[in-house]
């Protein structure tokens, strides 16, 4: 079955049980990559211009008196979590009869990513409440500029799953849902792999 | 086409390998995820150490992401995405060590 199908697109292929997305699917997905990729720039831009405000503090507080490990780990944890269930919802569009499995994986992944954005929101108020918010010093500026900018990322990817749930409820699992699921995947793991750089060069570099 | 049960069979093996993917995707990046954050945690080692660690760490993280959550898989792949995924890492690569030796330099220069 694989030698039909010699040229994948990234994320999983739905291949011939689901014709009605065939031949449409790697020309979305490819322009979708695009943009993840073009997404991924501004990111490194902002990863490097943290790098070089990291000593900038004008006299403020610094990485070791700000992050908490704790929480840093619970929402990686949370977060690599909702992508694995991610990739679950995904197994269950390409190979389940019926939209049950495919909902309850949806929500599993918008849960884990609500618990996420709870405990990332914690932080930054704390944050703020010790005075260091984005106008204290250029290093807290890049900080603010960087990983709340994920932050949103991954609030518009909750609320693209709730649109999409929407479309089910309305439509069924038809060919426009499962194209927006196959691009919603790609932009649920590529969020994980930003944050697998947040976290392990902001929060734990900023605590070694 | 396939005789429905033909395919039917196909499918299952087809899916069981695809759930592997997942599960050995999400069973390599939990002791990628722990171990940085256990070696911090502890200190377990000497700093530059733990840079070097935490960097390798995250490395291996991102190519396991790549890999088994994204399907990103060179003989298969549609050659597009490579040539993509290769000129945005070149254009990475440059903006950010370009901007971290001028602004760092300067930094020093002017400091």
């Amino acid at each position: 079955m694989s030698a039909a199908t010699p040229l994948q697109h990234p994320g999983i292929n739905l291949g011939p049980a689901h014709p009605e997305t065939e031949g449409k699917s790697g020309e979305l997905l490819f322009g979708f990559w695009v943009f993840l990729m073009s997404d991924a720039i501004i990111f490194g831009l902002l990863f490097a211009t943290y790098a070089v405000m990291l000593h900038a503090r004008a006299g403020g507080p610094g990485p070791a008196r700000l992050y908490d490990i704790k929480s840093a780990f619970i929402e990686t944890a949370a977060l690599l979590s909702s992508s694995f269930t991610y990739g679950m919802a995904s197994l269950a569009l390409k190979y389940g009869r019926r939209p049950g499995p495919l909902l309850c994986w949806l929500l599993a992944t918008m849960c884990l990513g609500g618990l996420f954005l709870r405990l990332e929101v914690q932080d930054f108020i704390t944050m703020l409440h010790q005075g260091a918010g984005p106008g204290r010093s250029g290093y807290l500026s890049a900080f603010f500029a960087l990983v709340p900018l994920h932050g949103l990322h991954v609030t518009s990817g909750i609320i693209w799953m709730l649109a999409i749930i929407g479309q089910i409820a309305r439509y069924g699992v038809d060919r426009e849902v499962k194209l927006g699921l196959l691009r919603l995947g790609l932009f649920w793991h590529f969020l994980d792999i930003v944050w697998v750089v947040i976290f392990s060069f902001i929060y734990l570099g900023g605590l070694a | 086409m396939s005789p429905r049960e033909h395919r039917c069979a196909g499918d299952h093996a087809e899916y069981r390998r695809e759930l592997r993917q997942y599960l050995w995707g999400y069973g390599l990046a939990i002791p990628l995820t722990l171990l940085p954050f256990g070696l911090v945690r502890w200190l377990a080692l000497p700093q530059h150490g733990l840079y070097l660690a935490i960097g390798i760490c995250a490395l291996l993280q991102i190519i396991v992401h790549f890999r088994f959550f994204l399907h990103i898989n060179p003989p298969r792949q549609n050659v597009d995405d490579l040539h993509l995924i290769a000129f945005s890492g070149l254009l990475l690569f440059f903006m950010i060590t370009g901007t971290i030796w001028i602004l760092t330099s300067l930094a020093v220069r002017t400091g």
